[in-house]
């Protein structure tokens, strides 16, 4: 990716010589290669079980690579992410369902809703400390859920469900399970490849800017609070559609699905992934939801499990497992800001 | 009406304990640690495992028990918030202050799933009661083991007043409060103060828990998620690093929530707290009693 690298960037010597593995994991051609895998998968297994599984594997990618603008991006730290996908599941399956119409119509609504969301949720608390920013998103997402709860028209503790599928052209029937599948990676992989492209976008680098150091960049021109609420917005509008998905694969809501463990999760994705780095955050998103199904045994020590590594990775490579280059904290220690470098700034 | 001040005025006294270890931690490395209302969840679970194998308690002797049960779960809090001061989050002081947070975020999961998988993901029932007589003041339904619990927590919060402000190593916490390098360069042992902080803090939220499991008999793995929660949204409406302040706010969302509560209906009870919560931060972020002005990060 040396030709991708940001020209922000002053060319800097980094560590050794880039080995053979991190050249291939760098080349351009990984992301066909990885759609490639998605669109074959079926022909290797194609269960019900298999199927119901890598659907919601390719949703959950889906909401990393939202997660990823704001957390990984803008380092604004998002910890009630699933309150989008409940707004845009629930949306998509009220709007749809009271008016019989398949999924896809349901769309406009769902943006507009989740980017109200956005700004409701964003615009009184992005002028304030990202901690605050955490816990307000954290009350957040327990306030979407206790309302989706207590509400009846989001159907109280059961949901709704019987919610129609997503489209339904002459004989192709994107509710069969294969068919959706195709769509929701398809679809994903746009999302991806747009998420992935916004992050080298201006915007993207003023993300970047903010995160690293936020009085400079303001110092710079950048209206860091206007973009770090385009951020959450894009974030919530990744997370609206992701919940679309949802409901279009489960064709049922209910606030189960939307508890803060999930958050949570989506939050290790993109972290243990590499913060930033869109092919780390996929890595990290496919193991996050595939492991649990591969490891049964491990069970509900899983989620021990993932704490644990959580705190190791932060403790010892606090920018994740592969971050995006020129992430490297590698500034020498000056103001309070930056202290020492993490543990294992070069490999 | 009394009913409802006297219910806020208890459940607040709950939340203020717990608040002050949110508050005073961040008051003095301004980490918001997510695990303390884990810590929390862990007293109960201590106290569970010490009543339990204390065996049959007569009930004259349960209030003695549980006592020193008390004492006992709030060194053992103490000391694991010592720990994970020391293997999560020192090593990270001064790190990008996402990285502490994601770091804080791992430890509340490894502990709520930690004690899941010793203690099993079921509710227990707390072995020890406290029994007592229901008297009627003003209209108002109190019950002895109400009353026993509020003067334990008044005594601690007292006493924590008293440490912070008479006691060299509370002056030496207010001073780093205030800041740390100034405080290092006039001989204050730093990582001392701030491990003894965590301990003080941990070893209150420990306290709330054994009572809480005292007093509603039945604990769980995650019952420390939304109380953390709502400690910290008491500390912000006292003003997040200020030790009054935390006391002020956990009474006054003790009242909210009684108040809304009657108004709206129980269901809604936790969406009082997280609408004040965000009230706050946007009308006045410092808070009731906060004077300093909010940092930019």
């Amino acid at each position: 990716m040396s030709e991708n690298v940001d020209t922000t960037q002053a060319p800097r010597k980094i560590g050794p010589p880039i080995s053979r593995v991190s050249r291939l994991l760098e080349s351009k051609q990984l992301g066909w290669v990885a759609l490639a895998g998605a669109l074959l998968a079926p022909f290797v297994t194609a269960t019900p079980y298999a199927l119901n599984v890598m659907t919601t594997a390719a949703i959950f990618v889906m909401l990393a690579s939202g997660l990823n603008i704001v957390v990984g991006y803008c380092g604004l730290l998002d910890l009630g992410y699933v309150a989008f996908m409940a707004v845009g599941a629930y949306t998509a399956g009220i709007l749809s369902k009271s008016f019989q119409l398949p999924l896809i119509f349901t769309i406009p609504a769902v943006l507009v809703l989740t980017v109200l969301a956005g700004l409701i949720i964003g615009g009184p608390t992005l002028r304030l400390r990202s901690d605050y920013l955490a816990i307000v998103t954290l009350g957040f997402g327990e306030i979407t859920r206790i309302t989706a709860n207590n509400l009846t028209v989001t159907g109280g503790p059961s949901g709704i469900f019987g919610i129609p599928g997503l489209l339904k052209i002459g004989s192709v029937d994107v509710e069969d399970p294969a068919v959706l599948y195709y769509v929701t990676v398809l679809v994903v992989a746009v999302f991806v490849l747009a998420s992935a492209r916004l992050g080298k976008s201006r915007l993207g680098r003023a993300w970047r800017f903010v995160r690293e150091d936020e009085d400079a960049a303001e110092a710079m021109g950048i209206h860091t609070y206007k973009v770090k609420l385009l951020a959450y917005i894009f974030g919530a509008i990744w997370g609206g559609l992701g919940g679309v998905l949802f409901a279009a694969h489960l064709s049922a809501v209910s606030p189960q699905s939307f508890i803060f463990l999930q958050s949570a999760l989506v939050l290790m994705a993109v972290v243990l992934g590499g913060m930033g780095n869109m092919r780390g955050v996929v890595i990290g998103a496919l193991v996050i939801s595939l492991v649990p199904e591969l490891l049964r045994d491990l069970g509900a020590h899983r989620y021990l499990f993932f704490g644990l590594l959580l705190v190791v990775v932060m403790v010892f490579r606090p920018q994740g497992l592969w971050p995006s280059r020129g992430y490297e904290p590698e500034r020498p220690a000056g103001g309070t800001g930056d202290g020492e470098p993490g543990g294992g700034q070069s490999r | 009406m009394t009913q409802l001040i006297w219910d806020g005025l208890f459940v607040g006294s709950f939340y203020a304990l717990i608040a002050l270890g949110y508050s005073m931690v961040y008051g003095i490395i301004k980490l918001l640690n997510f695990a303390h209302g884990d810590i929390y969840m862990l007293g109960a679970f201590i106290g569970f495992a010490l009543l339990t194998s204390l065996g049959g308690i007569p009930g004259s002797l349960s209030l003695v028990a549980l006592l020193g049960v008390l004492l006992v779960s709030m060194l053992l809090t103490g000391s694991a918030g010592v720990l994970i001061e020391r293997l999560a989050y020192r090593p990270l002081r001064g790190a990008p202050r996402l990285a502490a947070l994601i770091t804080a975020v791992g430890v509340s999961f490894s502990l709520e799933y930690g004690v899941s998988a010793i203690a099993g993901p079921n509710p227990r029932a707390f072995p020890v009661r406290l029994e007592g007589g229901v008297f009627q003041v003003l209209g108002a339904r109190i019950s002895l083991p109400q009353i026993i619990l509020m003067l334990i927590a008044a005594g601690l919060m007292i006493a924590l007043n008293t440490y912070i402000q008479r006691t060299s190593t509370g002056r030496a916490m207010r001073s780093i409060a205030l800041d740390t390098n100034a405080s290092l360069l006039m001989g204050i042992n730093v990582n001392a103060v701030i491990t003894r902080t965590f301990f003080i803090g941990s070893a209150l939220a420990g306290a709330a828990g054994v009572m809480a499991g005292a007093y509603y008999g039945q604990i769980d793995f995650l019952m420390g998620f939304i109380i953390g929660l709502k400690a910290f949204t008491a500390a912000v409406i006292g003003g997040i690093g200020n030790i009054k302040g935390a006391m002020l706010g956990g009474l006054v969302l003790g009242f909210v929530e009684a108040f809304g509560t009657q108004w709206f209906g129980g269901q809604w009870r936790d969406v009082f707290a997280f609408a004040v919560l965000i009230l706050f931060l946007t009308l006045r972020p410092t808070g009731i009693l906060g004077e300093r002005v909010t940092e930019r990060m």
